[in-house]
């Protein structure tokens, strides 16, 4: 089974992300901020990580940043789940690595579109 | 709703549109239907019903049609028929076609326009390789709010993350607030014509490529038969054919081939005899529609 990281600072957001991930037959694991997310990294590095920009202790952007520098930290596929919803910042996650980009609010069918866009199902 | 009523109102699907409803559509009857029937001033299906049988009613026939024929489209359906139109389609017409530099495309069923946007898309990606090449996209549709929205190219947030890579929203949509619209470069590439598939569409022209996605489906035989019949005179012997993936020609007609690891992609069969017509195991709208996405009844596109 593939393996999803889901980091966000809502429990309610890793809740519903880890239902609708875990139909899709991820195995999942959670992190409330990006330094939570890259200790998981350290430990296990996921085959996808669904990852929001605003969080306490380190943001979605930084954490993507340290990501690529890690050792196998380029192959994860990552997709930002957030509500920064303006060309600007779709576009400053695209160069900083990121893979894919959803706009909150998300629903089941754009996870499962934006999942098979970079090739994890 | 009685099954006069019901009944009435399929035979009435079925002749405006070609829509079958199976024995059990009630409920999507009653929700695509009711509000149309509150708009009318009436406050029920029989009421609706009632005011249909009046021949002076068109109008109001023309929304019952758009409201059950409605369907959700998104960009880049299914993806297989993008990779072959950009892999072996697009290839193999730049070189037939080099003499003329022209290629025409017709979506039959282009609903709110992200099937031949998709199709422009496409093209443009290809860069160098099709300069100084003429392109018509033709997208046609039997409802004119859908045309509209269409030809706006705007789209909301949840529907530019169906299928679309974001990549390509940056580079062809700008966005005011929650929702997108497709740059004035790609619109301008497809033209939109109201037309129902049942009526003449000769006057169309000659195409090279056909996209007619998940609309036969809801036909019944014999009326697939015909439109595939109708629609294999407006190509060349080597044109195109794209089905939706619960859709086939086999056991249709003749005037089609397969083409071996290319699902729902055909070729005109040269100068074969068209429309034999023999009972097939073909995917009905009952049996299709476990297969969409979502519980919807009408034109598939995109």
């Amino acid at each position: 089974m593939k393996h999803c990281l889901v980091v966000d600072d809502s429990s309610v957001i890793r809740k519903v992300a880890r239902r609708i991930l875990e139909d899709m037959s991820f195995t999942i694991s959670e992190a409330e901020d990006g330094q939570q997310a890259l200790r998981v990294c350290q430990d296990s590095m996921p085959d996808a990580i669904l990852l929001d920009w605003n969080m306490p202790v380190m943001d979605g952007l930084e954490f993507l940043g340290k990501l690529r520098l890690l050792e196998g930290g380029r192959e994860p596929k990552v997709v930002f789940c957030t509500t920064e919803n303006d060309v600007g910042h779709i576009a400053r996650a695209i160069r900083a690595g990121a893979n894919e980009y959803i706009m909150k609010p998300f629903d089941r069918e754009i996870v499962e579109a934006k999942f098979h866009e970079v090739g994890l199902i | 709703m009685t099954p006069a009523e019901y009944d009435f109102l399929r035979q009435f699907l079925k002749v405006r549109s070609g829509l079958v409803l199976s024995n059990e559509k009630q409920y999507l009857i009653e929700s695509r239907l009711l509000p149309v029937a509150r708009k009318a001033g009436v406050p029920s299906i029989a009421g609706l019903v009632a005011k249909l049988r009046d021949p002076r009613e068109s109008l109001l026939a023309d929304a019952v049609v758009e409201a059950m024929t409605t369907n959700e489209s998104f960009f880049f359906r299914d993806k297989t028929p993008f990779e072959h139109l950009t892999q072996m389609m697009l290839p193999e017409l730049l070189q037939k076609r080099a003499a003329q530099r022209k290629i025409r495309i017709w979506c039959a069923a282009a609903s709110t326009g992200q099937e031949p946007y998709s199709i422009a898309m496409c093209l443009k990606e290809m860069g160098s390789k099709i300069a100084g090449w003429r392109f018509e996209i033709v997208g046609t549709d039997l409802s004119n709010d859908v045309l509209d929205r269409a030809r706006s190219g705007v789209y909301t947030q949840f529907e530019v993350q169906r299928g679309l890579p974001i990549q390509m929203l940056l580079k062809y949509f700008t966005q005011n607030g929650d929702s997108w619209q497709i740059s004035s470069e790609i619109r301008q590439m497809v033209q939109y014509r109201k037309m129902n598939l049942l009526d003449t569409f000769a006057g169309l022209g000659q195409f090279d490529i056909v996209f007619c996605r998940n609309v036969l489906i809801y036909f019944d035989q014999p009326t697939k038969v015909d439109v595939l019949s109708r629609v294999s005179k407006l190509l060349p012997d080597d044109g195109y054919l794209v089905l939706g993936a619960a859709e086939t020609v086999v056991g249709l007609t003749d005037a089609f081939r397969t083409l071996p690891d290319r699902r729902g992609l055909y070729m005109t069969n040269g100068s074969a005899p068209a429309a034999a017509a023999r009972p097939a195991a073909v995917a009905t709208a009952a049996a299709a529609a476990p297969g969409q996405r979502f519980a919807v009844i009408g034109r598939g596109s995109a």
